[in-house]
């Protein structure tokens, strides 16, 4: 689904990813892991098109097209969907709004017709229940005035309504207590099929506990520089990073 | 839309002017130039009853000793008022055969605006077939507003039909001493609208000029009148906002509103004159003074706008509060984009005691168009317990266009209040990214966030207005962040 090859990013002339590569197929979750500042969140900019941020080498491939090639709102509708580590507000646009025109300019681009309102409502509330938001907040406008852990229930809400084909969750864990942890989790979880693919990003092992890695990467100065199972993330977890830092050097040193 | 401009400079400018002053009855216009004769010819072609071409006179003469206002943020090269021709009556427009012969840009618009096709077939000229006859809609709507009482014609029928009420009404809140361009308004309007809604009589339905028989090339010199008389209430829409291109480069108009006793008089309006192109050639300057009465206790009067065309806007719709308990409102939505300019805003004047007003501007600006507020709230020594608030918001579309915020605050008693708030922000390129990323095209990213920093305003129009303007303030931006 994803082929990442030899990909090197940099912006404003400081290179952030060097010769970076990952492969993720359809059905699989990779984790993603490593200390602050060493191109998670970079990484997941580019696959979302940021601009940004220069490709100076390297390529993208997502289900054998060019992605480095495709608009930002292409890839979206092409199935890629991005959850933001900081969700933006957009005040006075209501989040029924907002999802009803992103869905349906999706559907455009496939050659669906556009939900009818009702049909929205319908597909909103089911979409609620699966990932377990009871409250009013698609009445809202877009996460303005949304606690942490309301922002970060939002972003899966919205990637339950878009069903997208590859998730990348950036940092999603980051600021929620242990009840939206796990109402995020288990979001993930009922999203997951044999058909779709998610990158979960995070700094902590945590979130491990309920979305369960197939693979787990180590990023470490803008290259994996150890991938293994799911117990790759308890090892990190007891060790630390300092581990991984002394091996990456030990690596760059021979 | 440069040849436009051209073509309409020839027009005032060149050519040899073929007939005689008043010799020629079949003339529909008058020589280019402002004089009394021009005026006596403006009054005798519309038939008018003497005390009008009194007030025609008397208006101009005082126009003669004045000078046209240069405070507003504007920039525009001096206007030569002898080069322009004042009176042109209402002649047909070459009626083009099919929608084929349309601009295909216009077209453009007119669909995204969601425009039915007979609709812009009469917009943009093409000769209607007779599945639309306005004028028999027009004909049962004046019947059942009649059945109640309800005056709603152009102003140069109400001369004629009503010369008392306009007699009684007219300049009594924008006299034309008040400034220079509604002294020259007062000398030379051609036409426009009237509304009198008798005591204790709700209006049925929304008023809206696009439903008045001869609405259609009322000229660049409008003026409305509206007089809602004890314990009524009206809603009264004014505008279009499908993209009609008007050629005349200088518009001036006046509104008039007097508000009773408990009465309450909504206005809105939405205005999307050609704005010039890309470059800033061309465009209407619009120079208008609409000002509003609450005259009796418990009045309401209600100030809504959405700003979007003309080069300049010189604009700023106010309201006199003299009853007890009386309530203005303004809220406005103003776009700029490439080189527009408009200076925009409200005067709220506390009379009475107890008197409130609420002022909500929202100012846009994009590409490298400049955008100002200009605001005074005053309380007066006797309007004890006055309130006001205010709050002006700019937003700024790319980095060289400007916003700039004019408050004037004079409070003249110790029980008044008065609250000013202000913002300024940009959209975020985080902003764009987060919607882009969700399969939402920039064109459309710009619309949502646009109207959604609007909304607050949008709110107050009616529905079916409502939903033009939100589409309307996408269009106006277009191609202003790449």
């Amino acid at each position: 689904m994803l082929h990442i090859k030899d990909l090197s990013v940099s912006i404003n002339g400081k290179t952030i990813l060097k010769g970076f590569n990952l492969d993720v197929k359809p059905g699989e979750v990779h984790a993603i892991m490593g200390p602050n500042g060493t191109g998670k969140s970079t990484l997941a900019a580019v696959i979302a098109g940021r601009e940004m941020f220069d490709v100076d080498h390297g390529e993208i491939s997502y289900r054998g097209q060019d992605l480095l090639e495709m608009a930002p709102e292409i890839r979206a509708r092409e199935g890629i969907f991005l959850g933001f580590q900081y969700p933006v507000e957009i005040p006075g646009v209501s989040m029924a709004n907002f999802m009803r025109t992103a869905l349906n300019e999706k559907r455009k681009y496939l050659g669906l017709e556009p939900l009818s309102g009702a049909e929205f409502l319908k597909l909103m509330e089911e979409k609620k229940n699966l990932v377990e938001i009871h409250s009013k907040l698609t009445n809202r406008s877009v996460n303005e005035g949304f606690s942490g852990g309301e922002k970060k229930k939002n972003e899966i809400f919205q990637m339950a309504m878009l069903e997208p084909k590859l998730a990348i969750l950036d940092e999603t864990d980051s600021g929620l207590d242990i009840d939206a942890l796990k109402v995020v989790a288990n979001g993930v979880n009922k999203l997951r099929s044999s058909e779709n693919a998610t990158i979960v990003i995070t700094h902590y092992q945590r979130l491990l506990d309920y979305i369960v890695p197939d693979f787990v990467h180590v990023l470490f100065d803008g290259r994996i520089v150890k991938s293994g199972g799911k117990e790759l993330a308890l090892e990190l977890e007891s060790k630390g990073y300092e581990w991984i830092k002394k091996e990456a050097n030990g690596v760059a040193a021979n | 839309m440069e040849d436009k401009s051209n073509d309409l400079l020839e027009e005032v400018t060149g050519g040899e002017y073929k007939y005689g002053f008043y010799t020629d009855i079949e003339m529909d216009q008058a020589p280019k130039g402002l004089t009394e004769d021009t005026i006596r010819f403006i009054s005798a072609r519309k038939n008018e009853p003497e005390f009008m071409l009194d007030i025609r006179l008397k208006a101009f003469r005082h126009w003669k000793t004045l000078k046209e206002p240069r405070w507003a943020q504007v920039e525009y090269p001096p206007i030569d008022y002898q080069d322009i021709i004042y009176y042109s009556a209402p002649r047909k427009k070459e009626q083009l055969q099919s929608l084929e012969e349309v601009d295909p840009e216009l077209l453009k618009t007119f669909e995204k605006l969601g425009i039915p096709l007979e609709e812009q077939k009469m917009l943009a000229g093409v000769a209607v077939d007779a599945v639309m006859d306005s004028e028999s809609v027009a004909t049962t709507f004046r019947s059942s507003l009649a059945e109640k009482g309800i005056i709603f014609c152009s102003f140069s029928e109400a001369i004629r039909e009503h010369p008392e009420l306009v007699q009684k009404y007219m300049g009594t809140v924008v006299p034309y001493t008040d400034n220079f361009f509604a002294a020259l308004n007062t000398a030379v309007f051609s036409d426009g609208s009237f509304v009198y809604i008798p005591k204790g009589v709700r209006s049925p339905m929304e008023l809206s000029t696009y439903f008045r028989i001869n609405a259609a090339n009322t000229g660049q010199f409008e003026r409305t009148l509206i007089v809602a008389e004890e314990g009524s209430y009206v809603s009264y829409m004014e505008g279009c906002t499908a993209p009609i291109r008007d050629e005349n480069q200088l518009h001036a108009a006046i509104v008039e509103i007097i508000a009773h006793k408990d009465a309450e008089v909504k206005y809105s309006t939405v205005q999307n004159w050609w704005p010039g192109d890309k470059d800033g050639k061309g465009g209407i300057y619009n120079f208008v003074t609409k000002r509003g009465i609450c005259e009796g206790e418990n009045s309401k009067i209600s100030w809504t706008q959405v700003e979007t065309g003309s080069a300049i806007t010189w604009k700023y719709p106010s309201l006199i509060l003299r009853g007890n308990n009386s309530t203005g409102e303004f809220y406005s939505v103003a776009v700029t984009n490439n080189h527009q300019q408009a200076d925009t805003g409200t005067k709220m004047i506390h009379l009475g005691k107890n008197t409130r007003s609420t002022i909500i501007s929202k100012g846009i600006s994009a590409g490298h168009s400049n955008n100002s507020y200009r605001g005074l709230v005053k309380t007066t020594r006797k309007a004890e317990n006055a309130r006001n608030f205010s709050q002006c918001d700019s937003l700024l579309l790319g980095d060289k266009c400007g916003a700039h915020t004019f408050p004037y605050i004079e409070v003249g008693n110790r029980s008044s209040i008065v609250e000013h708030e202000a913002t300024t922000s940009k959209i975020s390129e985080d902003q764009l990214f987060y919607c882009l990323q969700r399969g939402i095209d920039m064109e459309s990213a710009i619309g949502l966030i646009v109207n959604g920093y609007a909304k607050e305003v949008l709110s107050k129009l009616p529905m079916e207005f409502a939903v033009e303007a939100q589409k309307l303030l996408s269009i106006s931006l277009e191609g202003s962040v790449g």
